[in-house]
């Protein structure tokens, strides 16, 4: 698959993913505990992946896509 | 160039405008304060690069979360391109960041700014990024956009000035597939215009060192996957994949994978294991034979591979809950790198080296 | 080098769409779960104390659930402002339960403890009373008069909300 038809299909599908879905959201509210879990989290250190992207960013050529994550508690 | 950013940076402010003025109800939260003090070390290669790093983020009156953030590189640079084309050195970067976090109904909206100096060079940025929820919290959406302008300069050439100019689009969404798993793919987008090279570094040309020539725009686009599950006994697993291409003719694949677990209410520790390959761009060469329009023997656009083999561990020193939590962490990582078109021009050999990357901090949310 | 890319990979062919994306995605929230103005669901559950404790039982006295969990942030912000308020009513007729979601027991009991709360703590542990209430958010209060209707609604939890509780709740003590 080409790199521009994949660029394309990667946004279609993001909204295509929250558009009218007919479907209900199946994990509820009050069932996020491990979800919620600290072992979940991605970073442990906002600083600490600062310095790791930085150092990926100087010795390796390829940047970016070290992307934000959701998840968790889903809270308010 | 300069037209179209013009017009983006106002079609984005009209967005945020429409929906500031919509009020303050909201149901996402803001980020937790928190405050950081970071020690941070590189060595491999004969680069050492360390120093402190300072964070604090406080909520203000509950509707905004301003975060500001101190960083410091000393870099000591005797790696092989410094120690065979001209002398080691020292230097110091400096960067201060500045973000605002404001949340309204289900997104949380975040504008940034950092600013990076050293001796010959300085880099400024400016970024929006925009997160929502949204299918009862089981999908979170983002895009980001970041804009930065570099002023390079050269020692001892106060005749040499040029800028670098770059755009970064970034779209991402994680879905909650069950209680246990979450995946997310993320997409970003970077276009640079300027000078993308170093004015110290020398190509090799019929065996004899030229000046480098850098294209000066490069166009590149990253798509990355992550799955993260949790296994039950407060202990997760996580898979990364990214695919890197760009207008280089640089193409890259990341790979990782890592175990977390916690032990008791006051240890968490990740561990976990990175592979990368890239492969060199088009103009790279070790010691070119034909003349062209772009050359460069800048061992980062080669062709090599490396692997990481990292652990962390925090330890939560004091939590009372809903109050304040105070941790301790640390970091290593050990990585090996292996250049396949990169030789050491002192041996003949295809290069290789290791280097270890450090984290010691304390972190306190409140 | 390469002129030749698709509109929609272009930098203007991007941020067209991701925008066009985003203002897709702000619009509009769930409805709400359970209507104002109903009876309250009634269920019975364990209290941490030990015996079982009946909704349909506090019929006429104002009763205030709220469904927390140790691992939400916003709930354990929450209960020790519900405590006061649980302290200062209690005379009046009011009672407040907590529904507690965890998974684990203990853990409840060990927030609960260390929050000293005052209020009566229950047991939902296989979710039946959360899906009855079909809960949309983490933490949830539901306001009930003492004719068993629910009254008031609130999801989620900021700090301020307890003043909106009070308002409310002395409104349904008269």
């Amino acid at each position: 698959m080409s790199a521009r038809r994949l660029s394309i299909a990667v946004v279609l599908a993001g909204i295509a993913l929250l558009g009218g879905c007919a479907i209900e959201p199946w994990v509820k509210p009050y069932e996020r505990e491990q979800l919620a879990d600290p072992v979940m989290k991605a970073s442990r250190g906002t600083l600490a992946d600062k310095h790791v992207e930085h150092v990926r960013d100087v010795r390796e050529a390829a940047r970016g896509a070290t992307g934000v994550q959701g998840g968790g508690c889903g809270c308010n | 160039m300069a037209a179209t950013s013009s017009r983006l940076f106002r079609r984005l402010a009209a967005l945020l405008g429409g929906v500031l003025a919509a009020g303050g109800a909201r149901a996402v939260d803001l980020p937790e304060d928190r405050a950081e003090a970071l020690y941070h070390s590189y060595t491999g290669g004969g680069v050492t690069a360390n120093g402190p790093a300072l964070l604090v983020r406080k909520s203000v009156l509950d509707k905004v979360s301003l975060q500001g953030s101190y960083y410091v590189d000393s870099v000591s640079n005797a790696s092989i391109d410094v120690v065979t084309t001209a002398s080691p050195y020292r230097e110091r970067r400096t960067e201060y960041g500045f973000s605002a976090d404001y949340a309204y109904r289900d997104s949380l909206i975040t504008l940034g700014t950092s600013s990076s100096k050293e001796p010959d060079y300085t880099a400024n940025s400016v970024s929006l990024d925009i997160s929502q929820e949204s299918f009862g919290g089981m999908t979170t959406t983002s895009l980001g956009f970041t804009r930065g302008t570099d002023t390079v300069g050269k020692h001892n050439a106060p005749e040499f000035a040029d800028t670098a100019k770059h755009w970064q689009y970034r779209f991402g969404v994680t879905q909650i597939l069950t209680k246990q798993w979450l995946a997310s793919a993320n997409f970003e987008a970077i276009a640079d215009d300027g000078y993308l090279q170093s004015p110290y570094r020398v190509a090799r040309v019929f065996g004899a060192a030229v000046p480098e020539r850098d294209p000066r725009t490069r166009s590149s686009r990253a798509l990355k996957f992550r799955a993260v599950g949790d296994l039950g006994h407060h202990d997760a697993v996580h898979a990364d994949y990214r695919y890197f291409w760009d207008t280089w003719g640089i193409k890259a694949h990341t790979a990782e994978f890592g175990y977390s677990r916690s032990f008791g209410d006051a240890i968490l520790a990740d561990s976990f294991v990175r592979y990368y390959t890239q492969q060199h761009a088009i103009f790279y060469s070790d010691n070119a034979q034909q003349e062209t329009t772009y050359v460069s023997r800048n061992r980062q656009l080669s062709s090599f591979n490396d692997i990481g083999l990292g652990a962390k561990l925090a330890y939560t020193v004091r939590k009372v809950p809903g109050r304040y939590e105070l941790k301790l962490n640390g970091g290593y990582e050990y990585v090996r790198f292996k250049f396949s078109d990169f030789t050491d021009i002192r041996t003949g050999s295809l290069y290789a080296t290791n280097a270890s990357v450090l984290q010691l901090f304390v972190s306190g949310t409140f | 080098m390469r002129t030749d890319l698709h509109p929609l990979t272009t930098r203007r062919g991007l941020l067209q769409g991701s925008a066009g994306a985003a203002l897709a995605l702000m619009a509009g929230r769930a409805l709400p779960a359970i209507a104002t103005s109903s009876a309250a669901p009634d269920f019975t559950l364990r209290t941490l104390g030990g015996p079982n404790l009946r909704l349909a039982e506090q019929r006429g006295r104002v009763v205030m659930i709220n469904f927390w969990a140790t691992w939400c942030g916003p709930c354990r912000q929450e209960m020790p402002q519900l405590s006061k308020l649980y302290d200062k009513y209690r005379a009046a007729g009011f009672v407040l339960l907590g529904v507690n979601v965890d998974d684990d027991v203990r853990n409840a009991t060990a927030v609960a403890t260390k929050l000293g709360v005052s209020f009566p703590v229950l047991l939902d542990t296989d979710k039946t009373v959360s899906k009855l209430y079909e809960l949309a958010t983490m933490p949830s209060t539901v306001l009930v008069d003492r004719d068993g209707q629910v009254r008031y609604l609130h999801r989620g939890y900021l700090a301020g909300y307890e003043d909106t509780y009070e308002k409310q709740l002395r409104e349904l003590l008269k």
